[in-house]
This record gives structure tokens, C-alpha cells and sequence, in this order.
């Protein structure tokens, strides 16, 4: 078989499993919802992904933009609208253009350096949630909206599991369509070799922002859907524990790979439901996922299996 | 009024010795290990349960001197084990693990210790208000100021005066030169990560002293600390000295006019030195790029 | 006219004198080899044409305009293009890759998010012929970093070509390359100045290359310029034998 001809095989698979998991989920041991959370996480990771594995900016906060696209949505909803569209629109422009206006500050530095500033400015938006109590509901969260229906259409859980399958969908299509074209080549080539790239005649900063900006803008949206799945917003949803989740959910998946963050996105959420569900220590079995796969699993499930299949 | 921010300005110099020795710690680590300590944080509480267990036999002086050894000896182990293997991977995978650390260590200290917070008994007399007579300061606040000098201090001429030091210094600027050399470089980051440990054992347990114990109390202090650095500029230990201090001051006395802004003035402040010296006040231009 | 003029040029690094009162001129179509000992300033030179530092004294001019202080980005656009001593390549991407991501750079597309199937052929046809002229087709599909020292510093000659160079500079093109690798290095060279006509200047080590290939040859010693002219005076120098000479001796 050849690699293109399997390739489209495992797509058509995933994609029938995915349009399906309503009708079997529940005899695996899951529910609706969990199936619901895994394709946000996923979303998320992939939006991140963008950045991290394919222009090569390593970013502890991504969770900042996954958490004001939830507090965007949940406060159109409290304040302002019925629509949950328009809530969800809001709410993923919201993050979207907070990652716009700091990524040109984040990318003044580069390397570890980066990093650190990115969980920084994360943890500001942390701290705003907590404190502005009277606005966001402080450390409680926010409450006191639930997801309208659509056109008369109530989101039950299987409809709106739907509905998050869908944005997972234009969210997969929008990144793909970004790595095969030019401004995908570009990151890569930044990833690969930003001197090279530089005397090439290009502002490397400014294209690691625009990666940095367009991978909010799918954290946003994700974070969104995450309210409306809860159907409430915590200040966890900001903060840096959860970019750690994102990051692991790369990683583990496997950063190279366009679909890496899917798979790593239902390990972790299953490991995650299962293990809080039967030891009180499941804070040490999470750090365990975290240190055994950067040891041991580098590259990710995906990253092993294509490596085995290669040699 | 002004007598409430000279208070508050002080309270935040306090606060801002614990972000100066979180921060020096953290900054010795990056610089040779080239490892961001996410378990940083998890070190200071670690020290301090230690201390909280030693207090009774050694005394409150004892466990001060104890408990940041006990903490770089399990650094040292971590280190052996976890972070070493990592040093020629992209800074990723040291960043998870070291998160992934942190997890695990703070769910053995609630384990161990429990989740409630525990108090870390000091010497009355260090209880006893120095002076009364324009505002509340114990005798505990002026050692935990004086301690950050010392300790820090100690730690400047260590590291001009002897051979470690200037081993360390010179594997900042060129571990790939020292190596050349001759110098163990795997030693050498051994004994740095253990120095780092250390630096954040002490703050754990001044920190204690203060506010108690409890498994999370690293992670009110971890972020600030990552701010200092990068106020101070990445690679001058002097600069997150200083970057501690200030964040320190400038989150106390926002205190006194706005307290819910006290923490988001730390970042503010992040993004101001971002925009306008990117390299922090003492870092290098060029410096891990 | 010539295409670029440097005039008095001089270059300190503190207490160092990299380069001192460096003039030459290169005229359009030519191919000039830069040779000299370590620590000549060879890449000095290179460093202040493609705008990484500026000199310290003197003056700099291309085409007629002054270049003295203009940033490698701007250079690049006006033509002037540049490898490294190190190679600088997509080591994870293959070839092909690498050529399209260098040529869509070069036709300005980078900021397009999507492409047209139209523009897509072009770009296809542009990394056709720069793989045709460094004569690498065969290896379109391999990934950069698994190839052979010298395929990636084809590569990256293939890279800088993209930018339709109106002056090329070639670090080192030869070095660390087997003798089959320099010969293909050295063909592509003369084939690119005297096919392409694109006017080269490149460092080298080794005189014996230098002699076949350049057209003028000249020689940095100690920061200073020793010697100009073609192969035979060059050869006949005895300033610049007892320099190399004295070197190997």
C-alpha cells in the first residue's frame, strides 16, 4: 500500500470513528461528553501546535487565549446575548486578539527566554480572572449562562458534540490550508533555520508573531467551546497548569505530525477521567505521564510509529 | 498615607527577598543547566516540610541550616536521574519534566504532610515587634532581609572568588570552551542545580516562617520569580536580585492604593521592560539567542 | 563600471584591526577568488559587503549607490546574496522543500496564507530549473540534513540563486568537501558565472582550486591586501610565495 493511499485510509477511518462516537461510546466506558472534551483539547493542542512544532516557538501559555476565549463566551452569554454563536464569535476574537497585541512583545525574546515570558504573561490574565471578582466571578469562575439553543435546535449533549466536531473540523481545515501554503513554508523554514531565513531577506519576528497570533485565535475557540460544554469558565481554564496540559498533549501525540495533538489529546483526557476516578493520587500519575514520555517517548505515539515503519 | 505606603513598600521588600532568592536559584539553573525549574517551587515547599520536621529535634537555627541541604540532596537526586539525560534535547522536554516534577512532588508532600497548612514554629524573640513606634516590624522580617543579603552575597563571592565559582561563570559564557578544558561539565552542573535547590530551600523555609506550610505555597512565588529574571535580565544573577526587589516593592505598594491589582502590576511591569529594554535592566544583548 | 567598490575599508573589533585600508573593485561578470591564511579577514570582508557590521572607516559602493551602512535585509533585496562558512540549510526539510520555501521567499509570497494552483505551477517550474542549473534533480526528495556535506552546500547555493543574486558571495564553498564533491563544487561555480553570468566573489583556502577557477585572485594577509591579479602574477608573486610559503614552513 502506499504511504499516500494508507495515509487517506487512516483518515477516512478517523473521520467515520469521530462522526460516529455517539453511537459508541458508551459501550467503551465513555459518555458524550468526555468524547466532547477531547476534540477541544485537541483543537487547542493543534492550534499550539502551529506555533510549537511547526515554527518552532515554544509557548507555556497558550492556555491564557484557550481561558479568554471561555471568559468571552461566558460573559457574552451573562450579559449581552442569547446567541451562542455570536457569544462563541466573540469569545474566540477576544483571545485571538490578545495573542495578536502580545506576541510582538513574547517574540522580542527568543529560546527559554520566550518561553518564560509567555507563561508570564499568561499568569497576568490568571490573576485579572481571580481578582476582578465582581466581573468574572473571581476564583468560583463564571456561572449563570448555559449554551442556547440554535435556530430552535437545543444543544444536547450529542447535538453539540456535533456542533464541536464541526469547529474542530474548520479549525483542522484552516490550519492545514495555512501549513501547505506559503505562510505554512515559512514557519517551517523559521523552525528549521531562522539565519538562513533572515539573510533570505525576511523579518523572522514577525512571521513567529503571526504563527504566535493565528494559533490563539484556534486556542480561543477552543476555550470557548470548553465554556459551553461546562457551561461556566474557571480561572484554571487561564492558567499555566493547563499550557502544561497542551504542551504534553503535543508532545505526546507527536509534535511533527499534523494529527499528533488528536491522539494525544484522547490519551491524556482518558488518563486524566479514569485515574482521578479511582486514586486520590492521580496528580502523580499525570506528572508520571509527563516525565516517562519526555524520556521515553520523545516523539510522540504518532512520532514512534512512523519512525518504526520507516526503518 | 504615607506612612501606609512606607509600610507597604517595606511588606513588598520582604515579599521581594523571596522572589530575589526564588529568582536567583531559578536564574543559576538556566544559565549552566539551560533547564527552566518548573519544580522550583516544589523545592522551596519541600525544604520547608523539612524543616517542619527537623524544627523539633535541631531547633528552628538548625533546621534554617538543614533543610536547604536535605532539599539539594533530592535535588541532586532529580538531577541524576531526570534532568541530566535532558540537557542535549530542546529546552521542551526539560521544561515538561521538570513540570511533570512538580506534580508529582506536590501530591508526595500532601501525602506525607497533608493538605492543610501547617505552621513553622520560630524563635520567640524573632516574634517580638522591633519597633512599635511608626509601624509593625518583628524581628523575623529584618533576619528574612538580612538573610536574602547574606545569602546572596555569599553567593557573589563564591562565584568570583573561588574555583567552582569561576567554573561557573565561565560555563555561563562557554560550556563548550570549559568542556574543552578539561572541566567536568556534568559535575558542574550537577553542583549548580544543587546550588539553585538550595537558594530555593531557604526561601521555602523563611517563607514558612511567615506565611506556614503548604504543598502549593511555591506556586505563588514560581511566577513571580520567572517575572524577576526577566526584569532583571536573563543571565545577571545581580539583575534578578534586583528584579525580585522591585516587583517586590512595586506589588506592596500597589497594595496600599489597589490591592487587587498587586499581582497584575508584577506583569505589567514585565511588559513595560519587554517594550522597552527587551533585554532587562542587567542582561546581555544576544544572550540565548 | 565597476559593480562593487570598496574603498579604503577598515574594520576594528576593539584593540583588533580585522581589516586595514582594504580597497578593490569587482567589475560585472567577473569571478574573483578571496585567499589568504586564517585569521586574513576574509570573512571580515564578507561580513561588512553583506551589511552584517559596518566598517569602520571607509566607504562602500554597489551599482553606484553607497552601501556602507544599509542592513543585510535591504542587501538582499538589492541583490547582493551570501552563504556561510557553516552550511545554512533546512536540515529537516529535503530538497525540494527547501528550494520552494527559498523561491516563494524570493517572489514575495510569504505572507499568503493560501496559494492558487496557477501560482503554485510557477513556483514548481522556478524550483525545477534551480535544481536543473545546481544540477541536483536527482535528490529533489531527500531530507537536507540526511545528504553528504557537499549536496548541502549545493543546496544552499541552489537557496541563494533563488534570489536572482546580482552579486554572489561564496564563504568557503569547498571546505571540508572530498575531491569529487570540490570538483562538482568548482564546475557549478564556473558554470554558474559563465552560463548564468552572475558575478561571484568567494573565499577559498586552497590556492591550487583558486588558480583553475578565478578569474582574479586576491590576496588577504593579516588584514591587509597583499597581492591582485590573475593566476599567473598571482603565482609569480613573490610576496604573496613567501607568505604562503612562510605559512606552511
Amino acid at each position: 500500500m502506499s504511504p499516500a493511499l494508507r495515509e487517506k485510509l487512516v483518515q477516512g477511518i478517523t473521520a467515520l470513528l469521530l462522526l460516529t462516537v455517539p453511537l459508541w461510546v458508551g459501550y467503551v466506558g465513555g459518555y458524550t461528553d468526555l468524547a466532547s472534551r477531547v476534540l477541544i483539547y485537541a483543537l487547542a493542542a493543534m492550534g499550539l501546535n502551529l506555533l510549537l512544532g511547526f515554527t518552532g516557538g515554544l509557548s507555556f501559555g497558550h492556555a491564557a487565549y484557550f481561558g479568554l476565549g471561555a471568559y468571552g463566551t461566558g460573559l457574552m452569554l451573562d450579559y449581552v446575548t442569547g446567541n451562542t454563536l455570536l457569544a462563541l464569535a466573540v469569545g474566540t476574537l477576544t483571545g485571538g486578539l490578545a495573542a495578536l497585541i502580545l506576541a510582538p512583545i513574547a517574540v522580542r525574546r527568543r529560546g527559554i527566554y520566550f518561553s518564560m515570558i509567555t507563561i508570564a504573561i499568561g499568569q497576568m490574565f490568571y490573576f485579572i480572572a481571580v481578582r476582578w471578582n465582581s466581573f468574572t466571578g473571581g476564583e468560583d469562575g463564571l456561572t449563570g449562562f448555559t449554551r442556547q439553543p440554535i435556530l430552535g435546535v437545543t444543544l444536547s449533549g450529542t447535538v453539540f458534540y456535533y456542533m464541536v466536531l464541526l469547529f474542530f473540523g474548520l479549525g483542522a481545515l484552516l490550519l492545514w490550508t495555512i501549513l501547505h501554503s506559503p505562510l505554512g513554508h515559512t514557519f517551517v523554514a523559521i523552525r528549521e533555520n531562522q539565519k538562513r531565513l533572515t539573510f533570505l531577506g525576511i523579518r523572522v519576528e514577525r512571521y513567529i508573531a503571526l504563527s504566535f497570533a493565528i494559533s490563539g485565535v484556534v486556542c480561543a475557540l477552543a476555550g470557548g467551546l470548553n465554556a459551553l460544554l461546562d457551561n461556566f469558565a474557571s480561572p484554571d481554564d487561564l492558567r499555566y497548569t493547563l499550557s502544561g496540559n497542551f504542551l504534553i498533549i503535543v508532545v505526546l501525540g507527536g509534535m511533527r505530525n499534523f494529527w499528533g495533538p488528536l491522539v494525544g489529546a484522547a490519551i491524556f483526557v482518558l488518563v486524566q477521567n479514569y485515574v482521578s476516578a479511582i486514586t486520590q493520587n492521580w496528580m502523580t500519575v499525570i506528572g508520571l505521564v509527563f516525565v516517562l514520555s519526555v524520556m521515553f517517548f520523545p516523539l510522540g505515539v504518532l512520532g514512534f510509529f512512523r519512525r518504526r515503519s520507516r526503518s | 498615607m504615607l506612612l501606609d505606603i512606607v509600610f507597604n513598600a517595606f511588606n513588598g521588600l520582604i515579599q521581594g527577598s523571596f522572589y530575589a532568592l526564588m529568582a536567583i536559584g531559578l536564574s543559576l539553573i538556566l544559565g549552566l543547566n539551560g533547564v527552566i525549574n518548573f519544580a522550583h517551587g516544589t523545592f522551596m515547599a519541600l525544604a520547608g516540610y523539612f524543616a517542619f520536621t527537623l524544627v523539633p529535634y535541631t531547633g528552628f537555627w538548625g533546621a534554617l541550616v538543614l533543610g536547604p541541604i536535605l532539599a539539594g540532596a533530592i535535588g541532586y537526586i532529580v538531577e541524576q536521574l531526570i534532568i541530566r539525560r535532558l540537557y542535549l534535547r530542546d529546552p521542551l522536554y526539560s521544561l515538561l519534566a521538570t513540570f511533570g516534577l512538580a506534580l508529582i512532588m506536590q501530591d508526595l508532600l500532601r501525602t506525607i504532610w497533608g493538605a492543610q497548612g501547617l505552621p513553622l514554629a520560630i524563635p520567640d524573640f524573632l516574634n517580638q515587634p522591633v519597633s512599635n513606634t511608626y509601624f509593625f516590624v518583628t524581628g523575623y522580617r529584618l533576619l528574612v532581609v538580612a538573610l536574602a543579603v547574606i545569602s546572596t552575597g555569599a553567593l557573589f563571592a563564591t562565584l568570583r572568588f573561588t574555583r567552582l565559582g569561576v567554573r561557573i561563570r565561565a560555563g555561563n559564557a562557554d560550556l563548550e570552551t570549559i568542556a574543552a578544558l578539561g572541566v567536568n561539565i556534568y559535575l558542574l552542573r550537577s553542583a549548580n542545580f544543587v546550588l539553585g535547590i538550595m537558594f530555593a530551600g531557604l526561601a521555602g523555609i523563611l517563607a514558612a516562617g511567615q506565611l506556614g506550610l503548604t504543598p502549593t505555597m511555591g506556586d505563588q512565588l514560581i511566577m513571580p520569580s520567572f517575572v524577576a529574571i526577566v526584569v532583571g535580565g536573563v543571565g545577571s544573577l545581580f539583575g534578578s536580585l534586583v528584579g525580585g526587589l522591585i516587583i517586590g516593592i512595586a506589588s506592596g505598594v500597589t497594595t496600599a492604593f489597589f490591592p487587587a491589582a498587586s499581582e497584575v502590576v508584577i506583569y505589567l511591569i514585565m511588559g513595560l521592560t519587554l517594550i522597552i529594554r527587551p533585554r532587562g535592566l542587567f542582561g546581555q544583548e544576544g544572550l540565548f539567542e | 563600471m565597476s559593480l562593487l567598490t570598496l574603498e579604503n575599508i577598515s574594520r576594528r573589533f576593539g584593540a583588533v584591526t580585522a581589516l586595514n585600508d582594504i580597497s578593490l573593485s569587482v567589475e560585472p561578470g567577473e569571478l574573483r577568488a578571496i585567499i589568504g591564511p586564517n585569521g586574513a579577514g576574509k570573512t571580515t570582508l564578507f561580513n561588512l559587503i553583506s551589511g552584517f557590521f559596518p566598517p569602520s572607516d571607509g566607504r562602500i559602493i554597489f551599482e553606484d549607490a553607497p552601501i556602507t551602512a544599509v542592513n543585510p535585509a535591504a542587501l538582499v533585496k538589492r541583490g547582493i546574496i551570501r552563504t556561510f562558512q557553516i552550511t545554512e540549510v533546512f536540515l529537516d526539510l529535503t530538497v525540494y522543500e527547501n528550494l520552494r520555501v527559498a523561491v516563494e521567499t524570493a517572489m514575495g509570497l510569504n505572507i499568503r496564507p493560501w496559494i492558487s494552483r496557477a501560482s503554485r505551477a510557477k513556483i514548481n517550474d522556478r524550483v525545477d530549473e534551480l535544481m536543473d542549473i545546481v544540477k541536483i534533480t536527482n535528490k529533489a526528495d531527500r531530507v537536507a540534513g540526511e545528504m553528504s556535506h557537499g549536496d548541502q552546500r549545493v543546496v544552499e547555493v541552489g537557496i541563494a540563486l533563488s534570489r536572482q543574486p546580482r552579486l554572489l558571495l561564496l564563504d568557503e564553498p569547498t571546505a571540508g568537501m572530498g575531491d569529487e564533491e570540490t570538483n562538482h563544487m568548482t564546475g557549478l561555480i564556473r558554470a554558474l558565472n559563465k552560463e548564468q553570468k552572475i558575478t561571484m566573489l568567494f573565499i577559498e583556502h586552497d590556492m591550487s582550486i583558486v588558480f583553475g577557477v578565478a578569474d582574479r585572485i586576491t590576496v588577504l594577509d593579516n588584514g591587509a591586501m597583499l597581492a591582485e591579479g590573475n593566476a599567473a602574477e598571482i603565482a609569480a608573486n613573490p610576496r604573496v610565495q613567501s607568505a604562503y610559503l612562510g605559512a606552511a614552513a
